[in-house]
């Protein structure tokens, strides 16, 4: 079997923030009733994670669960563990109406890090950093595409976007971060 | 002659000297000059012709409102025409052109025009151009268009570029003057979130050139203090050379920042647009000086009496050697004194209030300087620059009293608040009859959704003209508590308002009068409008151009509907200003754009194929966002060969088709199948497991919306492919109806068009080349045609679907997008003996034109309906509803003359051209020809040899083997309706 490439093959750009394409990830969409017990439960089974709240994001190891939608999680995972926790949660949500589909292959993963990461995707998201906690996603648009983003550790913030537009998205990132356009006021 | 003066300058540098030219000549300046300071320090003082007469025109103001100074500025791609001298800072080698003259500025031929002035009243245009009709479009326009316009556009693309930024805020504050430092020292105290935006590259406004003192400082040293203590908080945000260009509703609020207009060539962005979400905005912006109205007022070297002490006391340039002030009000004296503070003359002061008492105007008595009450300009003497004024009575009719020789004027007729920003989101004003001004009443203020005002003005803005007000109003504003700052300055007794000078000028006078000095709108002009029954000022705006330059009236407005007030016999709040709209000032076309140019301009969409094609010399075809590869022409070939070439490799042999950006929208729940027979024509609920059917999308309206096929993956799981076009608007489609409609019904949706590389294998070999691949029962019993396997293709994950659009043996393979070029290399590499090789889109549309087969966008255009197209078979004639069922079932609809699908052959076998018409006899009732059919899809079929066509024909079904004629131009070309499969009608091809 071939190895599976990202979009751009993890490049990278250096600006006044590091611009890097983040390889592969395993990407979940869980559509269902997020008020039912067995959806914490078929989660925290599959992933470890807790039921985030609106808007959050919970943790467990490597494994994110992210608000998308009343309705809607986005599961963030190793790659490789993509198919089998999709499988685990089919069985755990067998007999409810709920909807699991690997998107690990549809999306584009970039982390932006450094003291000025904030300033790169200012420019590109109307989103106010400032009032960004961290364990928080948000669903939001870069220039003219979709994208969501969180703080994923501190000083970097981590962004999806779909895998069609990586190339579009790495460039409007390495053209934000592009030394000297800091925002910050002399 | 203006100047450099030997000492003083609080914004220049004077051990930095910058050279730079203007119309060529080598001028020298100083670094913190504006163009302005530095041109005037060079005696420059004519700096462009106007628009209209192309009088000789000056530099009048000091700041955003100039209207006279603007100037082509920078060379080849950073050329920009318009740019405000008043406002642009100098930089290194600064190459400025004068605009509006030719062939020179001194020299102007257009000049001329000052001639027939009495010729080009308000409303020439209309007037003249009237009659005969035809005439404006062969005749005026063109010619008009030619002496149209100011500046000359640039005629290379920009070398520079821009970007935008967002930001949020609980305070915007709209002003780096006195008013705004402490209304953001206020609300930064009290814990709120500050941002103050100032439009110029220095803080603290004019209120150092005024003298104004702050808590016993100089207001310098009151204004560093305050910006040092704004630094060191947290919550504040400052912005030098951001102008805050409009305020919108729910308090967004748009500002543009001059990131290295003075930087040229520095690798910046040159401006930054900033969009910005403010709770409260208070809008900090001062108050602009206006203008008298006397003859001769726009001639070089009569400017603004602020502007005149700008010039000296900011950049030690001397407007004058010998300056007549001219005024209605105390503020003007204090130009008096900075001038004669600086060595100047003064020859006198002609005040058009019958006394001037107050303790300004006795500074300057003391000083020595002749102050002539109740008087006023007659005329001004002077061609390309000022050499006298006659001075007479303001009350009077202009008689000439005496004759004072000067080379400067400075001229003061009040202050207007700059109520843009308050205005622009539907504050509305009040007037100030006692200060001659429209200022904004906070009864009337912008409310935001929670009903609440959320813009209010501070400072001179709200009307405070005195420094002592102007900050205790400020600091309210910010939500101060405790004592405000308390400034000290001279006070000012009452201004007199007037309009024109001297009150009973008679007409040949009042035709020298300007208003606007942009577009040459004169009071003459505005009297005219007002006796041709214009009584609205929006109506005379447009009527006169007055404000409608690129000043947009920051001067001329309250000038020109004071003028239209006393002209209709009405107070000056009856007749109202005109609208206050963004942008305050212009802002560039490139920071609107932002980043999006060059390959960021719009987002290109790449499947995992892309690199590949892109290699293999794929020429492409843009489908919505993405790139799909129009065919791969090999050396030698043109593209219609490599066309032929594709459609008779994938007919003998094996195709490869990139497909990956069809629509793949899963649809899983217990109503899935419902929902599906309501979305499709057709039954998808009955689709067994594990097999696929063909199915059309109509809208409410009945019209074909979209194609693809289903399949149904599991008992409550089915695959919609949509079109390469239709995959978010169909998943929105259903969201929408799901969401809004049948909001109780249990299904979800999820787009995963981009988590699959889909790849169509097409042709005869199609079948050998999965088997070679391996991992998959794919024979004819195993998987049938319309039949769906899940499994392993060459070791990858793969979804196999037995479909074709193309009348061969054909397969759809989906793997994972990041195995996807895997996969495909995967194919050629075991196809090579095969004759695998890719085809593109357009071989693709003749492969499916051969079958007859329909493209949504060909044969559809938002007025055509299944029934039209022959597609009966895929609409289900039991199901008690579907979308659009109703809509098909309407007289028109159903009515037998309609247009319907048929195959087209010409009969000499040519190709038919794209879109032609098949005329019938008789016109309409607009007098067209009636018109009988169109062509939809044509092709020449490299597998019959011969122009292949389908298209849509009044009742085409019933009229086989009859000929009709197409127009194409001059050519009628005849063809046969036949039945639309050209090719294998019996489907044997992909059976086998």
């Amino acid at each position: 079997m071939s190895e599976p490439t990202s979009a751009l093959g993890g490049s990278s750009a250096e600006g006044f923030a590091r611009v890097t394409e983040a390889g592969l990830h395993g990407m979940i969409t869980l559509r269902g009733d997020l008020a039912a017990p067995a959806m914490a439960r078929a989660l925290k089974a599959a992933t470890g994670c807790a039921l985030p709240g609106q808007r959050a994001i919970s943790a467990h190891g490597a494994n994110l669960a992210a608000w998308m939608a009343p309705d809607e999680l986005l599961l963030l995972l190793p790659y490789p563990e993509a198919a089998a926790i999709c499988a685990k949660l089919e069985t755990a949500l067998a007999g409810e109406h709920a909807l699991v589909a690997n998107v690990s292959d549809a999306r584009a993963l970039f982390r932006i890090t450094g003291a000025k990461a904030d300033q790169v995707l200012a420019k590109l998201c109307p989103v106010d950093f400032a009032a960004l906690p961290a364990a928080e996603i948000r669903r939001t648009r870069a220039a003219q595409v979709a994208a969501a983003l969180w703080r994923s550790a501190p000083d970097e913030i981590s962004l999806i976007c779909f895998r069609s537009v990586a190339r579009y998205m790495f460039d409007l990132l390495a053209t934000s971060a592009r030394p000297g356009s800091e925002l910050a006021p002399a | 002659m203006s100047t450099r003066l030997a000492t003083g300058g609080r914004l220049i540098d004077r051990t930095k000297p910058l050279g730079f030219t203007f119309d060529g000549r080598a001028l020298r300046g100083y670094a913190g000059d504006t163009l302005a300071a530095a041109l005037l320090a060079n005696d420059q003082m004519m700096i462009a012709r106007s628009f209209k007469y192309h009088r000789p025109r000056g530099i009048l103001a000091a700041g955003v409102e100039e209207p006279n100074a603007l100037v082509g500025l920078g060379q080849g791609p950073r050329h920009e025409p318009d740019q405000r001298a008043t406002t642009t800072e100098l930089f290194a080698d600064a190459a400025m052109v004068s605009q509006n003259a030719w062939p020179s500025l001194t020299l102007d031929v257009g000049a001329l025009n000052t001639l027939f002035a009495r010729f080009l009243p308000a409303g020439f245009y209309y007037k003249t151009f009237m009659f005969p009709r035809f005439a404006w479009k062969h005749l005026y326009e063109p010619v008009v268009r030619l002496s149209a316009g100011i500046g000359k556009a640039p005629a290379e693309p920009d070398a520079d570029r821009y970007e935008q930024a967002y930001d949020f805020t609980d305070v915007l504050i709209a002003g780096g003057g006195i008013a705004g430092l402490t209304a953001a020292l206020a609300a930064a105290q009290g814990g709120q979130r500050v941002l103050v935006l100032e439009q110029t590259a220095h803080w603290g406004g004019r209120a150092p050139v005024d003298g104004v003192a702050i808590d016993g400082k100089p207001a310098d040293a009151w204004v560093a203090e305050a910006l040092a203590t704004l630094r060191a908080m947290p919550n504040v945000t400052l912005r030098r050379r951001t102008m805050v260009a409009g305020v919108y509703d729910h308090g967004f609020v748009i500002a543009q920042e001059s990131v290295a207009d003075h930087l040229p060539g520095a690798d910046l962005p040159r401006h930054r647009l900033w969009r910005i979400r403010a709770r409260r905005i208070i809008a900090a912006t001062g108050a602009i000086e206006r203008p008298l109205a006397f003859a001769g007022n726009d001639i070089p070297g009569v400017m603004l009496a602020s502007a005149a002490r700008d010039y000296v006391v900011n950049f030690a340039v001397s407007p004058g050697d010998r300056t007549v002030i001219v005024t209605n009000n105390d503020d003007a004296y204090r130009t008096a004194l900075a001038l004669l503070d600086a060595g100047l003359v003064v020859p006198a002061i002609l005040d058009a209030r019958a006394t001037a008492s107050g303790e300004l105007p006795n500074m300057a008595r003391a000083r020595g300087i002749r102050v002539l009450e109740g008087r006023g300009i007659a005329k001004v003497k002077g061609g390309k620059r000022v050499r006298a004024v006659q001075v007479c009575a303001q009350a009077g009719e202009g008689a000439e009293l005496e004759t004072i020789a000067c080379d400067c004027v400075a001229m003061s007729g009040g202050f207007s608040p700059v109520v843009h920003l308050f205005s622009q989101p539907g504050g509305k004003l009040a007037w100030d009859a006692a200060n001659g001004m429209f200022t904004p009443d906070p009864a009337r203020a912008p409310t935001g959704a929670d009903g609440q005002p959320f813009v209010a003005c501070a400072g001179a803005a709200s009307g405070a003209l005195q420094a002592h007000d102007c900050l205790e109003g400020a600091h309210a504003a910010g939500g101060g508590t405790g004592p405000a700052p308390q400034a000290s300055a001279p006070p000012e007794a009452p201004m007199q308002p007037v309009w024109m000078m001297p009150q009973g000028a008679p007409p040949a006078l009042r035709a020298k009068m300007w208003l606007d000095f942009q577009n040459d709108v004169k009071v003459s002009d505005v009297q005219l409008a007002a006796r041709e029954g214009y009584v609205s000022v929006e109506h005379t705006k447009r009527y006169t151009t007055l404000g409608m330059a690129s000043d947009q009236g920051k001067m001329s407005n309250i000038n020109g509907l004071a003028i239209l007030s006393d002209a209709l016999g009405q107070p000056i709040p009856a007749t109202g200003t005109t609208t206050f709209r963004p942008p305050y000032a212009p802002i560039s076309f490139g920071a609107i754009a932002g980043e999006a140019r060059g390959e960021i301009f719009q987002p290109l969409r790449r499947t995992p194929m892309h690199g590949w094609h892109e290699a293999n010399g794929a020429h492409w075809e843009p489908v919505g966002l993405w790139r799909r590869p129009y065919c791969y022409p090999r050396a030698g070939e043109t593209q219609t060969q490599a066309v032929m070439r594709e459609v008779t490799n994938t007919r003998q042999h094996l195709g490869l088709l990139d497909a990956s950006t069809l629509g793949k929208i899963v649809v899983k729940g217990p109503d899935a199948g419902r929902f599906l027979d309501m979305l499709y024509t057709g039954v998808m609920s009955t689709l067994p497991v594990g097999k696929c059917r063909y199915g059309l999308m109509c809208s409410e309206n009945g019209f074909l919306m979209d194609d693809g096929v289903v399949v149904r993956l599991a008992d409550d799981t089915w695959l919609c492919h949509t079109t390469t076009g239709g995959a978010d608007r169909i998943h929105a489609h259903m969201e929408d109806w799901l969401q809004c409609e049948w909001w109780d019904w249990q299904v979800y949706t999820a787009n995963l068009t981009e988590q699959f590389a889909q790849i169509a294998i097409v042709g005869p070999n199609a079948r050998e080349l999965l088997q070679r691949l391996g991992g998959l029962d794919v024979s004819r019993e195993a998987l049938p045609f319309m039949a769906f396997a899940e499994g392993t293709l060459a070791g990858i994950p793969a979804r196999v679907f037995r479909i074709s659009f193309s009348g061969e043996l054909s397969y759809e393979v989906a793997v994972p997008a990041s195995h996807g070029l895997a996969f495909w290399n995967a194919c050629l590499a075991a196809g090579a003996d095969l004759g695998a090789m890719p085809y593109g889109t357009e071989a693709l549309h003749v492969l499916r034109a051969e079958k007859g087969f329909i493209m949504i966008g060909d044969e559809t255009d938002g007025t055509v309906i299944p029934q039209d197209l022959g597609l009966g078979w895929a609409i289900s004639k039991k199901k008690p509803d579907y979308l659009g069922k109703r809509a098909q079932e309407r007289a028109h609809m159903t009515n037998p003359d309609r247009w319907k699908l048929v195959g087209l052959e010409t009969l000499d076998g040519s190709v038919l051209p794209d879109g032609v018409l098949a005329p019938a006899p008789g016109v309409n009732a607009n007098g067209q020809r009636l018109t009988q059919g169109r062509v939809t899809s044509t092709y020449f079929s490299p597998t019959l040899g011969r122009g292949i066509a389908m298209g849509l024909v009044a009742r085409g079904p019933e009229r086989m083997g009859e000929e009709i004629d197409f127009v194409a131009g001059d050519k009628t070309i005849r063809a046969r309706i036949r039945d639309q499969v050209f090719y294998d009608k019996d489907g044997e091809k992909q059976n086998v």
